[in-house]
């Protein structure tokens, strides 16, 4: 485990050939659920963002210590603590925001790609490198939300950030909003389709 | 009746993968084969009904603003609900940890089968997601969470079986372009089911 890993892989690595979403298939639940505006997508990216590089710190700076029965237990405690404080913060200052967000804040907590890293990741490596490996893997992440929140918002609503982007005329012309990609199965459809284009060109990922 | 209307709602209108999309990711990486799925599903069900009764508990009692009312009326005003993420997850972990070694000691059979997947279970957000809806919905009784909570892990049960069943016969019979296969396809069929259960939401039950 000790081999040496330059920094800039373990940044950069996640956000294409490695991502979290649509290569390690973590964190799936989130992408689904928040990404039916933009805006909302974003500050979910950026609170993952945030909870990720810090947890895999603190993780990391104790993972010695850390007895291996309850590793489980205590990387829990660590995360859940992370996104209560995220939670207050955004209750306090963007209380709209987290209104739409609802559970899914909470829901950080069991987000795979938490644990995932935590296990993979900063158990085994020193503190800035899994710092590294936190941000990368939560722009990796927030990367796909704001895809996903792009197109949906663009073709279910015709707006973007709550502006109105497709020209009225659009609409006099006869246009219609696609009401289906505000509902979540479309969201489902439209990360398939980024798969699918994804693994087009890195034809290595593709399985048999 | 009441509850039992729940039960129902919980499986179908209120499924946790199809319109709450929790559990997605052991949803689909345990999806290969039907055996291990149902395991998993059973698992998840078992859990869900559990920890949900003993989550509401500790809201009503313990953590919601006011809960505390019955130490005494001095401590009417106490709110201890920003805590509650932490004291969900600490319950869920703990009862996983607690399962496991029950089973393991009373029915090694069950475990031989459940056996690697109950320590996933603390990381399902199908879970931890049954109990953070619990404390937005106002039940007034215990045994609505178990209800609940079991239409929930019934639902999961039924929709990973599902798709594992059609994944199985995909990979045998179906030819889909490279890049789809596996977890790509996964995905589309994940979303036309979710458009199907969508089909239910008209229910008022």
């Amino acid at each position: 485990m000790a081999e040496k890993i330059s920094s800039g892989s373990v940044l950069f690595n996640p956000f294409s050939k490695n991502n979290p979403v649509i290569v390690q298939i973590l964190g799936i639940c989130s992408v689904l659920a928040v990404t039916a505006k933009l805006e909302p997508a974003i500050v979910m990216g950026l609170s993952v963002i945030v909870v990720l590089a810090f947890s895999n710190v603190i993780i990391s700076l104790i993972r010695n210590t850390i007895p291996v029965n309850i590793r489980i237990i205590v990387q829990l405690v660590v995360v859940a603590t992370l996104v209560v404080v995220v939670s207050q913060l955004l209750q306090a200052y963007a209380y709209d925001v987290s209104k739409q967000l609802s559970v899914f804040i909470g829901l950080i907590i069991t987000n795979c790609i938490l644990m995932g890293r935590l296990e993979a990741f900063a158990m085994a490596n020193k503190p800035w490198p899994s710092f590294l490996d936190g941000i990368g893997n939560g722009v990796g992440y927030a990367i796909i939300l704001v895809i996903v929140g792009f197109f949906r918002e663009l073709l279910g609503s015709g707006t973007l950030l709550g502006y109105q982007v497709v020209p009225e005329a659009l609409y006099e012309a006869g246009y219609v909003n696609n009401g289906l990609m505000i509902l979540p199965p479309m969201a489902l459809i439209v990360v398939a389709c980024i798969i699918w284009v994804h693994r087009s060109y890195n034809k290595d990922l593709q399985e048999k | 009746m009441e509850n039992f209307n729940i039960f129902i709602r919980s499986i179908f209108v209120d499924n946790m993968i199809f319109a709450y999309f929790l559990g997605m990711c052991s949803f689909l990486a345990v999806s290969k084969n039907v055996r291990t799925a149902f395991g998993l599903g059973i698992a998840v069900t078992f859990m869900l009904t559990i920890t949900l009764p003993i989550n509401y508990l500790l809201e009503t009692y313990v953590l919601k603003a006011g809960a505390l009312t019955w130490l005494g009326p001095e401590y009417a005003d106490v709110d201890l609900s920003f805590l509650s993420l932490i004291v969900f997850i600490a319950v869920i972990a703990s009862m996983t940890q607690l399962v496991e070694m029950a089973v393991e000691r009373y029915a090694p059979a069950l475990y031989a089968s459940l056996g690697i997947f109950l320590p996933l279970i603390a990381v399902n957000c199908a879970i931890l997601g049954g109990s953070l809806f619990m404390q937005q919905r106002e039940w007034t009784s215990v045994w609505t969470a178990v209800c609940a909570g079991g239409g929930w892990g019934i639902g999961w049960l039924l929709a990973i079986t599902g798709i594992a069943a059609m994944r199985e016969r995909i990979a045998q019979y179906s030819n889909i372009p490279g890049p789809l296969r596996g977890v790509g396809i996964t995905f589309i069929l994940t979303a036309l089911m979710g458009i199907a259960f969508m089909s239910f939401l008209g229910i008022k039950i």
